[in-house]
């Protein structure tokens, strides 16, 4: 059972060619994660998926419907927390709530319940009825989701849902969004946090430039790029990053911080020629550690220009 | 999606318009006092009845009224960021349009009618003939449609839109027989028939005052039809720019 099916999907604005031509499927019940840099065509991809942008050419199915053809059918199944959101500032977070309801023709007695349900999930329940502009940013964003499962979604897209919050809110968020996805909701993750996309993504799609140029789970993305294996090592002196370059056994050398990142593919390799290098130079290796490809190594190797 | 669903929901929107936008102090102590000052300023010095002043009244309050706050619903939600999740839920854009429209048909309304019971009460003003208030809810419904159709350029700035607004607005108060009655306007009468406030003011003056240019069976269906049309209109040009909005 897929939850989307997309074909073929293109946006040009005047032109310019925002999303071209992608293809994917999300099975119902995945945690799927939209990854790309700024302009990589992720909120215009959401936007065709929620029937806000019309797609140049292409289609998208939506629980089996299709977003051009019927997009309120397909609305009525999702959840949608669009990026830079905002409530209705001079309303409180109850009517905010009430208002997504009735515009999801939820009857009134079921809105009341939900909405409740959803403040005290939410943390909010004790300020539902405060107008939501006494609020502070991380209270309107839960909010914000909140209002995002009224309709108890089959389909939730999270348009950068934590962005610029508190550690606090982020948690919350992030536990809630295990927990949406545990109980069958398929969940559409944009996110520029490469680490939440890791932590919390069954599969992720890697976008660059309007198309999509890796799609995998996280750990299958990794183990393509054994190239991103690296070894961190510092020494008690100076040491130029170029000095550890080893003739070809170490790919990539540079300075993080105080320490000096190695890339190669045979870092067992690599420990004896530090420990050698460290004997021939003096300098006093403090500390050394190897770390497997992360996928922000993956996703940095992708985009790169 | 059935049709009663979608007019449901939009009685949502007109819900949430109402208390976000008109039901507040401010809002609607204006919504009286600018249409009335407007008026006081054209009748001073001038020697006119009080049957040929009170529909130039009631037309210019409905009008006013009616059009000044639709206008600006649109362009606000898109600077507030409210805008893109209305449009991402199961509503069609018409109904949104219309419930944008009742909301700001209610408001015009309601002023209008405090000036409707003002003019009896105070005034000793008799109205005539019935067929004004099903004239003044359909003129309500064509002027909230003509403010939802200004705001359909897809810009995030309110005073853009109330500059559009005004250029629109002001010229029809006066080629509408307001203040100058048509038959008075010689050659330059036609311009006053593309003005559907022109059909609103014949169709006051005739029930206040007994006298007209069109029957008001025309009135109304010149009404009717200039509602219809703005209608189908904003949608279409809302339709063509939601997609700029964002």
């Amino acid at each position: 059972m897929y939850s989307i099916k997309a074909r073929d999907l293109t946006k040009k604005f005047n032109g310019f060619t925002a999303v071209d031509k992608i293809s994917f499927v999300v099975k119902s019940g995945e945690l799927f994660g939209l990854l790309g840099p700024n302009g990589a065509g992720k909120t215009t991809t959401i936007r065709m998926l929620t029937g806000i942008f019309k797609p140049t050419n292409g289609t998208a199915l939506i629980e089996g419907y299709d977003i051009q053809k019927n997009p309120l059918e397909a609305k009525q199944l999702m959840g949608i927390v669009p990026e830079m959101a905002n409530a209705y500032v001079d309303l409180s977070a109850l009517r905010n709530l009430m208002l997504m309801g009735e515009l999801y023709g939820i009857r009134k007695k079921e809105i009341v319940k939900k909405a409740e349900n959803l403040l005290k999930l939410f943390g909010l329940y004790e300020k539902r009825n405060n107008k939501v502009k006494t609020f502070s940013k991380g209270m309107q964003q839960r909010l914000i989701v909140a209002m995002g499962l009224v309709n108890n979604p089959k389909l939730l897209f999270l348009d950068e849902p934590a962005a610029g919050l508190d550690i606090g809110s982020v948690r919350l968020i992030r536990k809630l969004i295990k927990e949406f996805n545990s109980k069958g909701i398929t969940i559409i993750l944009t996110t520029h946090n490469i680490e939440e996309a890791n932590q919390l993504c069954d599969r992720v799609a890697i976008m660059n430039h309007g198309k999509i140029i890796a799609i995998d789970s996280p750990e299958k993305l990794k183990s393509t790029f054994q190239s991103t294996a690296s070894i961190e090592v510092a020494f008690d002196k100076k040491v130029k990053a170029e000095e550890l370059l080893f003739g070809d056994v170490v790919t990539e050398a540079k300075k993080v911080g105080d320490k000096i990142r190695l890339y190669s593919k045979r870092t067992e390799e690599v420990i004896p020629m530090l420990v050698e290098y460290s004997n021939s130079s003096g300098s006093k290796i403090i500390s050394l550690n190897t770390l497997a490809p992360n996928l922000e190594d993956v996703f940095v190797k992708l985009t790169k220009e | 999606m059935n049709f009663i669903g979608q007019l449901k929901r939009s009685l949502a929107v007109t819900k949430k318009d109402l208390f976000v936008f008109y039901l507040k102090g401010p809002v609607l102590i204006s919504g009286i006092l600018m249409p009335s000052f407007l008026f006081i300023a054209f009748i001073i010095g001038r020697n006119l009845s009080i049957s040929f002043l009170i529909p130039g009244l009631l037309g210019m309050a409905l009008f006013v009224t009616v059009s000044s706050i639709g206008p600006v619903v649109a362009p606000w939600e898109t600077r507030m960021k409210t805008f893109e999740r209305l449009v991402s839920a199961p509503i069609a854009l018409w109904a949104i349009i219309l419930g944008d429209i009742v909301a700001s048909l209610m408001f015009g309304l309601f002023i209008t009618f405090f000036i409707f019971i003002v003019s009896i009460i105070l005034l000793g003003v008799e109205i005539i003939s019935l067929s004004l208030v099903i004239g003044t809810v359909i003129a309500a419904f064509c002027f909230s449609s003509l403010g939802l159709l200004i705001s359909a350029p897809p810009t995030d700035n309110p005073s853009n839109i109330m500059m559009l607004s005004s250029m629109i607005k002001f010229p029809l108060l006066f080629i509408s027989g307001i203040f100058v009655p048509i038959s008075s306007m010689g050659k330059w009468k036609f311009i006053s028939y593309i003005s559907p406030l022109t059909y609103y003011i014949d169709l006051a003056r005739y029930s206040v005052e007994g006298t007209n240019n069109f029957s008001p069976g025309i009135d109304l269906l010149a009404l009717l039809g200039f509602s219809i049309l703005f209608f189908i209109i904003a949608i279409r040009w809302h339709k063509k720019s939601l997609a700029k909005r964002f």
